[in-house]
């Protein structure tokens, strides 16, 4: 009996273990293979280093370029979850709590982002950030991508704003409290919850947003640190130790702040999911 | 109507006057912003995008030389164009019968509460939050026909290294892959989240009855979780439609443009040779996909519904 359930829970372990090791093995590879010399690199890819040279994450860290796309980033991801955040969770607010003539057209036309993918409009939102006088500033990045997001968001605001309790906004009203004042005094305090879901989705695919980036922005100086990797990819076509450093570096943020808020990513992406 | 009801309606009512100046405000000023910005950057550009996709136009000036569908006539007698569709087509397909399949049945290995499992979710998961752009890098390494791990392997096999990503045949399968990588931990997730949600009773129920594992799997589970893994089909086949940013750093298009997705083949043919009105018209062509996958969605889970 012992043996006829411990072979399925060992089959079990085994298949766990294969796709742990499909995950990890190019993460590993990778954050190895900035160790390594290019010689080494060659006859031993996916192995331990036998030296650990730190000589080409530390040429990284000393690149005031290399600081600069990362600013550049953190620079556009913050502004575009301030952004998000208002700008969604006033809109969803006013659904939520509001009825008036037209709100629920409104509502659909917001939503209609849903649907379709955001390469469709690249070409005309490139011309119209450029006739905007746009071109080559955050402000290119910063306001599409929020546009872009604000349909999720307000779908994820409009349904945690619906669950407070209908009460409390009646006894505040009572005493005198306006819609605008119950939204900062109230509703915004106790939408902690989702506020950081919101803000960490933001965050992430603005952090991790390429395609915007490349169409909108020229000038190094302004490079985000996708831009910046696909450059140093070209300059040191031949290095590779030195673009792994670079990709193991860039994405160590991510998984810090994956590991330290995945519990807002899971509910934003379930809570999406649910709706969706 | 009940008492309570009807005094907090008079109520309301007698208050309306006063109200209607609180609420005008907050419609006028909480609203605007979010109907601005997605007006001007996602509904507008929309719009033209489908009135530049009748004209032959570079960017600069006003689009003047109309060509009526003379675009949407060169895209769809592009060979390329449609080998960029077959590529998405199979990325789709890969998607929704390997990636879907093998997602489900990690979530049912882990989806229990426990600390491993926990561990497990949390690794099979991370895949998700890195950068496509890196994700690609880092594969692209991997394949690599010279330094790569690849390269090794098919050292230590006696073979000659194949130079994957550079091979018509092979190319295009290994951006499957990666796809497979990068995407399978979301859709893992979706199915625990509604796999926890399964009351155990119905699972002890079952049990009892004298079903045996994958009886319960396949006659209770699975029908229970079906709306998680419609909404899963739709972002993999969502998704599938935009793949852009894993196949830049893996190939750009490449070799011969014979790997190219609808949205790379949008990016190389349209916008880096500044031609607005053929890549527009790509565009809408995308958009009448999305729009039809959605709808067949919506009619798929109406259907499930009634």
């Amino acid at each position: 009996m012992i043996s006829a359930r411990l072979i399925p829970q060992l089959a079990r372990l085994a298949i766990l273990l294969i796709v742990v090791t499909f995950v990890l093995g190019p993460l590993t590879v990778a954050v190895f293979g900035g160790f390594k010399t290019n010689g080494e690199l060659l006859a031993n890819p996916f192995g331990i280093p036998s030296h650990w040279n730190t000589e080409f994450y530390s040429a990284l860290l000393n690149d005031p370029s290399f600081w600069k796309y990362l600013g550049n980033s953190l620079i556009i991801s913050l502004s575009t979850v301030v952004l998000t955040l208002i700008v969604a969770a006033a809109a969803a607010y006013v659904f939520a709590q509001i009825r008036f003539f037209g709100s629920k057209m409104l509502m659909s036309y917001l939503l209609a982002g849903l649907v379709f993918p955001f390469a469709t409009a690249i070409l005309p939102l490139f011309i119209k950030v450029r006739d905007f006088g746009l071109l080559d500033s955050y402000w290119a990045v910063i306001l599409p991508q929020t546009a872009f997001g604000l349909s999720l968001s307000i779908l994820l605001f409009k349904t945690f704003f619906e669950q407070l309790p209908k009460e409390l906004f009646e006894a505040a009203y009572v005493e005198g409290c306006g819609y605008i004042r119950f939204f900062w005094r109230f509703t915004l305090p106790l939408s902690t919850p989702i506020l950081a879901t919101v803000g960490v989705f933001a965050f992430v695919q603005s952090w991790n947003n390429f395609l915007l980036p490349l169409v909108v922005i020229n000038s190094r100086e302004l490079f985000t640190w996708p831009l910046g990797m696909m450059q140093f990819r070209g300059e040191f076509l031949v290095e590779w130790n030195r673009v792994l450093a670079f990709i193991t570096l860039s994405i160590l943020p991510a998984v810090v702040f994956f590991v330290a808020a995945q519990k807002y990513i899971v509910a934003g992406l379930t809570g999406g999911a649910v709706k969706g | 109507m009940s008492n309570a009801t009807s005094i907090r309606a008079s109520k309301s009512n007698s208050i309306l006057a006063d109200l209607m100046s609180s609420k005008g405000q907050a419609v006028l000023l909480m609203l605007p912003p979010a109907f601005l910005l997605f007006t001007l950057f996602v509904a507008l550009p929309l719009f033209d995008a489908a009135y530049y996709s009748l004209f032959k136009w570079n960017g600069y000036g006003t689009p003047t030389d109309f060509v009526w569908l003379g675009n949407f006539r060169q895209v769809l007698d592009h060979g390329i164009f449609w080998q960029s569709v077959r590529n998405t087509l199979i990325v789709l397909a890969v998607s929704l019968f390997i990636q879907l399949p093998l997602a489900l049945g990690l979530a049912l290995m882990v989806y229990e509460k426990t600390p491993a499992n926990t561990l497990f979710r949390l690794v099979f998961f991370l895949p998700y939050i890195l950068a496509e752009i890196a994700s690609g890098l880092i594969w692209s390494f991997v394949f690599d026909g010279n330094a790569g791990v690849a390269s090794a392997l098919f050292k230590s096999l006696g073979m000659d290294p194949v130079f994957i990503l550079a091979d018509r045949h092979w190319a295009f399968l290994a951006i499957t892959l990666v796809v497979v990588w990068k995407y399978f931990g979301f859709h893992m997730m979706i199915f625990v989240a509604a796999l926890q949600s399964v009351p155990k009773e119905l699972l002890e129920a079952a049990r009892l009855e004298g079903a045996k594992r994958w009886e319960v799997v396949r006659f209770v589970q699975v029908p229970l979780i079906w709306a998680a893994i419609g909404v899963s089909a739709f972002f993999a086949v969502v998704g599938s439609l935009q793949l852009f940013d894993v196949v830049i750093p893996l190939t750009n298009g490449g070799p011969s443009n014979s790997t190219h997705t609808i949205v790379t083949y949008l990016y190389t043919f349209g916008l880096t040779r500044t031609r607005i009105g053929f890549g527009s018209a790509v565009g809408v062509l995308l958009f009448i996909a999305a729009v039809g996958v959605s709808i067949f969605y919506q009619r798929q889970t109406n259907k499930r519904s009634k």
